[in-house]
């Protein structure tokens, strides 16, 4: 389980750095990719099984294709050629670095930080799953969220078609 | 069987990735790359989210609430991929460029 932990976690993580290190954007999108399984791994190693499998067919799948069709449109070999400035790439790591001490020294002192995962007692059989349970919440405490994120999807699309017109006046 | 794995091992795998997320949209200059790293942001915030919801164990069960907003933010993510890709290929028609130092007036 912790051996498991670990696996995944430096998946995510080197999947991250090889996004932010990468010069060619495909393979930085293919790195994406690869922290993305990563994450969603360890969502299923937190029992959310559904939300592990969300993560796997809409950010791996749906996102990053996308993101690889737009790639297609630009000049690849141009960004190739391009230098990272020095005073950047201190910057954005130093950064980067700080706030993961800063992170580490607050977790450290964090009391409920350092309690184990808890048990689950869930009882097995239809009606027990956490597609079953987070569909009820969906649709029952969380319905007006739920319509607004269906107007939202709606107005969404109406904008990428309207964005993606020849002319924009 | 006692887990050695706690809380702050997943906050602190979900921060680290947001940092270099973070580091990623400072030291990049494709703009295609820095929506990327905005992503990578947005999904290590997620983990938390998790991570919160496993460690909030009420009757036995997770609280499935962060696990409902999680797919809340998973929608808004995608919606947000749409309409930012959608933004940048019109910025690519009219600049031919997609790299930020050289979009930097809103109108030429």
């Amino acid at each position: 389980m912790t051996f498991l932990f670990y696996l995944f976690a430096a998946m995510a993580l080197i999947g991250g750095v090889g996004v932010v290190v990468n010069k060619n954007p495909v393979s930085a999108a293919f790195a994406m990719i690869l922290s993305f399984l990563g994450l969603a791994a360890l969502f299923i190693q937190l029992n959310a099984y559904l939300v592990g499998i969300l993560q796997i067919l809409v950010y791996a799948g749906a996102i990053m294709v996308l993101f690889l069709f737009i790639i297609m449109l630009m000049n690849v070999e141009e960004e190739e050629k391009r230098k990272f400035p020095i005073v950047n790439a201190l910057g954005g790591s130093g950064v980067a670095i700080a706030f993961a001490i800063l992170l580490a020294t607050v977790l450290k002192r964090s009391e409920i930080g350092n309690a184990g995962l808890p048990r689950l007692s869930v009882a097995e059989g239809p009606g027990n799953s956490d597609v079953h349970r987070i569909g009820e919440l969906l649709f029952s405490h969380y319905w007006f969220p739920i319509q607004m994120v269906g107007i939202l999807l709606l107005v969404a699309t109406v904008g990428a078609v309207v964005l993606s017109k020849k002319q924009l006046k | 069987m006692e887990s050695a794995l706690t809380l702050n091992h997943f906050l602190f795998v979900s921060g680290v990735l947001f940092a270099v997320g973070l580091a990623g949209v400072l030291i990049r200059r494709n703009l295609i790359v820095i929506f990327m790293c905005l992503e990578l942001m947005l999904a290590a915030a997620n983990l938390t989210l998790v991570a919160f919801s496993r460690f909030n164990v009420q009757d036995g069960e997770p609280g499935y609430d962060g696990q409902v907003l999680l797919f809340f933010i998973i929608t808004v993510a995608a919606a947000e991929v749409a309409v930012g890709l959608a933004i940048i290929v019109a910025l690519f028609r009219s600049r031919e460029t997609t790299d930020v130092t050289k979009i930097n007036s809103m109108k030429f």
